[in-house]
């Protein structure tokens, strides 16, 4: 989706404010919020890029407005209620529905400790033939999905060079809809400032993108 | 009083989300089935998640010490101490280094660090010829086990948007000038693959322990947005 998360290269949003000593969390609730971001996610209703999905589905002027974690409690809204774990009634009481079951948390305190010491790799062991080599000449496609990816604006079109192969992993697009994980390999793609911003960028300057197969084609 | 470009873009875009809004909620009630009103939930965001984690706790959904002991982690255990350890490890041990540069995720995990958001870890070399700087302009994607949770900046329009574009005018405002003959290398976080900058070890530091070379290895340079501080601001040096 073309949203307002695809930042790279807008301009005008004014300085990077570098906040001294800051704390992990500024107030007691963004805390509340991390943790209940994983502790729900350990039901496997949906995943991270189902997640990440619902924080771009935000309307945009709101996504500029809110704080982090304020994004993190709108979309945990919204994938719990679109994944039957809560019910509109029930966030806006702050109660369980009449007759609902109480049911058994997933993680307890080890458990959630375990689960992040243990992460959720996204590399997948499968035999996927790569369609590129490292040092070949590739364009990003120029694609336009109203769903979710991580191929950002900026690099569409533009003409960059394989310069690692990281391997096999889950396809964000995909995945994002519940439409399979449909592993395949991931680059890193280099690609020179100026191919990206024209004759404004130094010459010496690059960026390097992490890309699916899906997104390229040979050059 | 003068209208900035700034406050008129804001009420622009605040006009143009209030039509988003609309069509945004309306998809949202017809794939949930319900009617879509925030009118009894409070508008404090403490009030709104305490409400939220009493529903979730009374639900059975989530266990309320695993949250406890979610949060006590990334407030006292989780950090960039990790990762300064990673780098002081790598200069003074070539053989770690060696590694750490070809299979950072063993490297990172012979320190006893990994997991959740550092799956999939790689280490970029600072040199002088090359400074890297990490971004994730889509959301948020930080190596959690080496450095903990992002600073507010890292998740913010300004640094997301400009990076990329501007890293030089970014790195300026960190208070670090780039020299022309540098390449400046940006990394945008679009997968899984988590990055960890190494940074140059400062001069003048040859006699320093491990410790005290960890001491000068800052959150920001491991970001690539700073250096490693000089010997002599190193708490321990």
């Amino acid at each position: 989706m073309n949203g307002v998360h695809d930042m790279g290269g807008m301009q005008d949003m004014g300085p990077v404010q570098n906040e001294k000593n800051e704390p992990m969390f500024h107030h007691p609730w963004e805390g509340r919020m991390f943790a209940m971001y994983r502790a729900t996610g350990a039901w496997r209703k949906w995943n991270i890029d189902a997640a990440r999905y619902a924080r771009e589905l935000i309307p945009p002027a709101d996504y500029l407005r809110m704080s982090y974690y304020e994004k993190w409690y709108e979309s945990l809204l919204s994938l719990m209620i679109a994944r039957s774990l809560v019910t509109r009634a029930e966030i806006d009481s702050g109660r369980p529905a009449h007759g609902s079951r109480k049911l058994t948390p997933p993680l307890t305190t080890k458990e959630m400790l375990d689960s992040v010491a243990k992460g959720a790799p996204a590399r997948r062991d499968v035999p996927v033939p790569p369609r590129f080599q490292a040092g070949q000449r590739i364009r990003a496609r120029n694609i336009n999905p109203v769903g979710h990816t991580r191929l950002p604006r900026y690099a569409r079109g533009k003409v960059g060079t394989i310069d690692r192969d990281y391997g096999v992993f889950v396809f964000p697009d995909t995945n994002a809809q519940f439409l399979g994980e449909n592993p395949q390999h991931v680059y890193a793609v280099r690609f020179s400032a100026r191919e990206l911003w024209g004759e404004q960028a130094k010459p010496q300057d690059t960026v390097y993108l992490s890309m699916w197969d899906d997104y390229l084609e040979p050059a | 009083m003068k209208t900035t470009r700034r406050d008129f873009l804001t009420t622009a875009a605040t006009a143009a989300g209030a039509a988003a809004t609309g069509n945004m909620a309306h998809a949202q009630d017809h794939e949930s089935g319900h009617s879509h009103s925030h009118q009894v939930v409070p508008s404090d965001p403490a009030l709104r998640v305490k409400s939220l984690e009493s529903l979730l706790v009374e639900k059975g959904l989530v266990d309320r010490p695993a949250l406890d002991a979610l949060i006590d982690m990334y407030e006292h255990k989780v950090g960039p101490r990790n990762g300064a350890q990673v780098v002081a490890r790598a200069w003074v041990d070539p053989a770690y280094k060696q590694l750490l540069l070809a299979d950072a995720d063993k490297a990172i995990a012979e320190l006893g660090y990994g997991g959740m958001q550092g799956e999939h870890m790689v280490v970029i070399e600072n040199t002088p010829a090359v400074h890297n700087m990490v971004v994730c302009t889509l959301c948020s994607c930080y190596p959690w086990p080496v450095l903990g949770l992002p600073p507010v900046w890292y998740k913010s329009a300004p640094y997301r948007s400009r990076s990329v574009i501007d890293p030089r005018g970014v790195l300026r405002e960190f208070g670090l000038e780039v020299s022309e003959d540098v390449e400046v290398r940006v990394w945008d976080s679009t997968s899984e693959v988590r990055y960890l900058v190494l940074p140059e070890r400062p001069s003048g530091t040859e006699g320093l322990s491990e410790a005290a070379l960890a001491a000068l290895v800052t959150r920001d340079s491991m970001i690539g947005v700073a250096k490693a501080l000089p010997r002599r601001e190193g708490g321990a040096a």
